[in-house]
């Protein structure tokens, strides 16, 4: 079965469900074909060439506003990965923080937040991956909830991060917030330091989904349900600690990240070093593999703090955003797993506190 | 008289961004030009301010380019990927060919089909040329390996080329491999030893 991924350390559950064998034992081959863009990926599906794909959570979101794209509806069959993003800025603004008395504690969403915001000089430019995806998201929650006025003094725009490194050197960004290994690689060629995980801002965000036409969900045949059951084999492998030494060099592979063991190797440990001194943070829980049913409540939300920026009807936009994330198809097919136990829902809070399913302040 | 559409092509390569233009200009008269420089992508496209913008799928700049799909957008006029859903069959003809299209709202299909036919011929030449590049490649290096570990042989055993090969290809139909993978472990263990 074609199935569509980007070079990212949150791609791990297709990967590891092809090395280590987890489609084939539920009856089904995966052929992961690499894509360079989140658009490409999302147009593959839509068009019939992968009949699924790893998306960012808030792509099928989007489709369901009209956001993006012509193509089919689309719907998230399962959450591949929850946080894993990282928040970085540009030399010059680390430079900005440190003066300002910042201590990049790496932990503290509120502090970090108060400082970013102390040191802008006019609207703080940061890059993101994609429009439609929990970086943006993420981004204007945390920064919004501190009391910054968007647009006006916020400006994310959407740079490739194989460009991003070239934009931060050119000095065209404050900031940044990408997956890794972005945001380590950013460290590595020394044009960026880190600030905040994404996991600071909303513990147990859902970050990526995997991505099939609708009427695919909709109809659900075999072949689709053996692949939410690999998948969930492969996350609960991926979580497993003594995993990580096979997985970091399964990744790192010339066909999957091409990128050296050890900078993979700090995600999934949640060991990352912030800044080309080597300044390190230990950050438990950075990403899970485990969170695995999606939660329609969670696509609400996303879909109504869209629509609330773009000026669409929020109402509306929250039931068809709803409607996408199919949390009952994958726990009705994970209940056939021998041995499966439903496991408590992720997080539902934001770090101020705010409690993601209630109504939006107006 | 109709006005004439503003092209916008989005491709560093500038061999192949003239293969493009050239395919278009056979197609009819438009206003063509080229960005080829990724990092300045969004600006000039909104100094261009084009009808119609072309990319290639696997450009990884793509995803830059769906922000002129929002109302915010650098564009003053909204813009849809392709054409709109009534005309999938020329969206999904494009997509399989390697070309995306984002196109000004509204703009009528019959303007729009011949640009993406014209367009669609370029990227569907560009992919079979990668792809026979790959596979070029890839013979040379198979043959380099399969010639290393022939001479190996030959020093080691003091055979000749013709006896070195049906050694190896022995060797590989005995343990069911390519010869080539037989060569490489020949050629990598050598190395090792020497």
């Amino acid at each position: 079965m074609p199935v569509g991924f980007l070079p990212l350390i949150d791609a791990a559950p297709l990967i590891v469900a092809v090395e280590m064998g987890f489609d084939r034992a539920e009856g089904v081959a995966l052929d992961l074909r690499r894509a360079q863009s989140w658009s490409s990926l999302r147009d593959m599906v839509s068009y019939g060439q992968v009949i699924a794909a790893q998306m960012l959570s808030p792509m099928p979101v989007a489709t369901a506003l009209g956001l993006g794209g012509a193509g089919a509806p689309l719907a998230a069959i399962a959450v591949l990965s929850t946080n894993g993003e990282v928040i970085g800025v540009s030399r010059n603004m680390a430079e900005r923080l440190r003066e300002g008395g910042h201590g990049f504690g790496f932990d503290d969403a509120h502090a970090a937040g108060a400082a970013l915001i102390a040191a802008a000089e006019g609207p703080l430019r940061i890059a993101v991956p994609f429009p439609f995806s929990m970086h943006s998201e993420l981004l204007y929650y945390w920064l919004t909830a501190l009391g910054l006025p968007a647009p006006s003094a916020l400006d994310i725009r959407t740079v490739p991060p194989s460009l991003m490194a070239a934009a931060l050197a050119a000095g065209e960004l404050d900031a940044f917030c990408v997956g890794e290994p972005w945001g380590s690689m950013a460290v590595e060629e020394g044009v960026g330091e880190l600030l905040l995980p994404g996991c600071a801002i909303w513990p147990g965000a859902p970050e990526k989904v995997l991505g099939v036409r609708a009427d695919l969900a909709d109809t659900a045949t075999e072949p689709l349900r053996a692949v939410i059951r690999a998948l969930w084999n492969a996350g609960q492998w991926l979580n497993d600690p003594q995993s990580r030494t096979i997985a970091c060099e399964l990744l790192s592979r010339r066909a999957y990240l091409d990128v050296p063991v050890e900078v993979i190797d700090r995600a999934l440990s949640g060991h990352l070093t912030i800044s080309a001194r080597g300044d390190s943070r230990i950050v438990s829980n950075f990403i899970n593999f485990s969170h695995y049913t999606p939660q329609a409540e969670q696509a609400g939300w996303i879909g109504e703090r869209m629509a609330a920026r773009l000026g669409l009807d929020r109402t509306a936009a929250r039931i068809s955003a709803e409607s996408t994330f199919r949390s009952d198809l994958n726990a009705r097919t994970l209940r056939a797993i021998p041995g499966y136990f439903a496991r408590p829902a992720a997080e539902n809070r934001l770090f101020d506190e705010q409690n993601f399913n209630q109504p939006l302040v107006k | 008289m109709q006005r004439i559409l503003k092209i916008t092509i989005v491709e560093s390569d500038p061999a192949r961004a003239a293969l493009i233009e050239e395919g278009l200009a056979h197609a009819g008269q438009y206003e063509l030009n080229t960005v080829s420089d990724m990092t300045r992508l969004t600006a000039a496209i909104a100094e261009h301010n084009p009808d119609i913008v072309l990319i290639d799928l696997d450009n990884p700049s793509r995803d830059a380019l769906e922000a002129l799909t929002l109302a915010s957008a650098p564009l003053e006029r909204p813009v849809a990927l392709f054409v709109d859903q009534s005309d999938a069959g020329l969206t999904k003809i494009a997509i399989e060919a390697g070309v995306s299209a984002y196109v000004v709202d509204g703009l009528r299909a019959d303007r729009l089909k011949p640009i993406i036919d014209a367009a669609v011929t370029r990227f569907t030449m560009f992919r079979q040329m990668r792809h026979e590049l790959a596979a070029t490649k890839r013979a040379l290096e198979e043959r380099k390996l399969i010639d290393r570990a022939k001479g190996i042989l030959m020093k080691a055993k003091g055979i000749d080329e013709q006896a070195a090969y049906a050694l190896l290809r022995r060797a590989a139909m005995d343990q069911g491999r390519k010869v080539v993978d037989v060569a490489e472990a020949l050629v990598t263990t050598a190395g090792l030893l020497s």
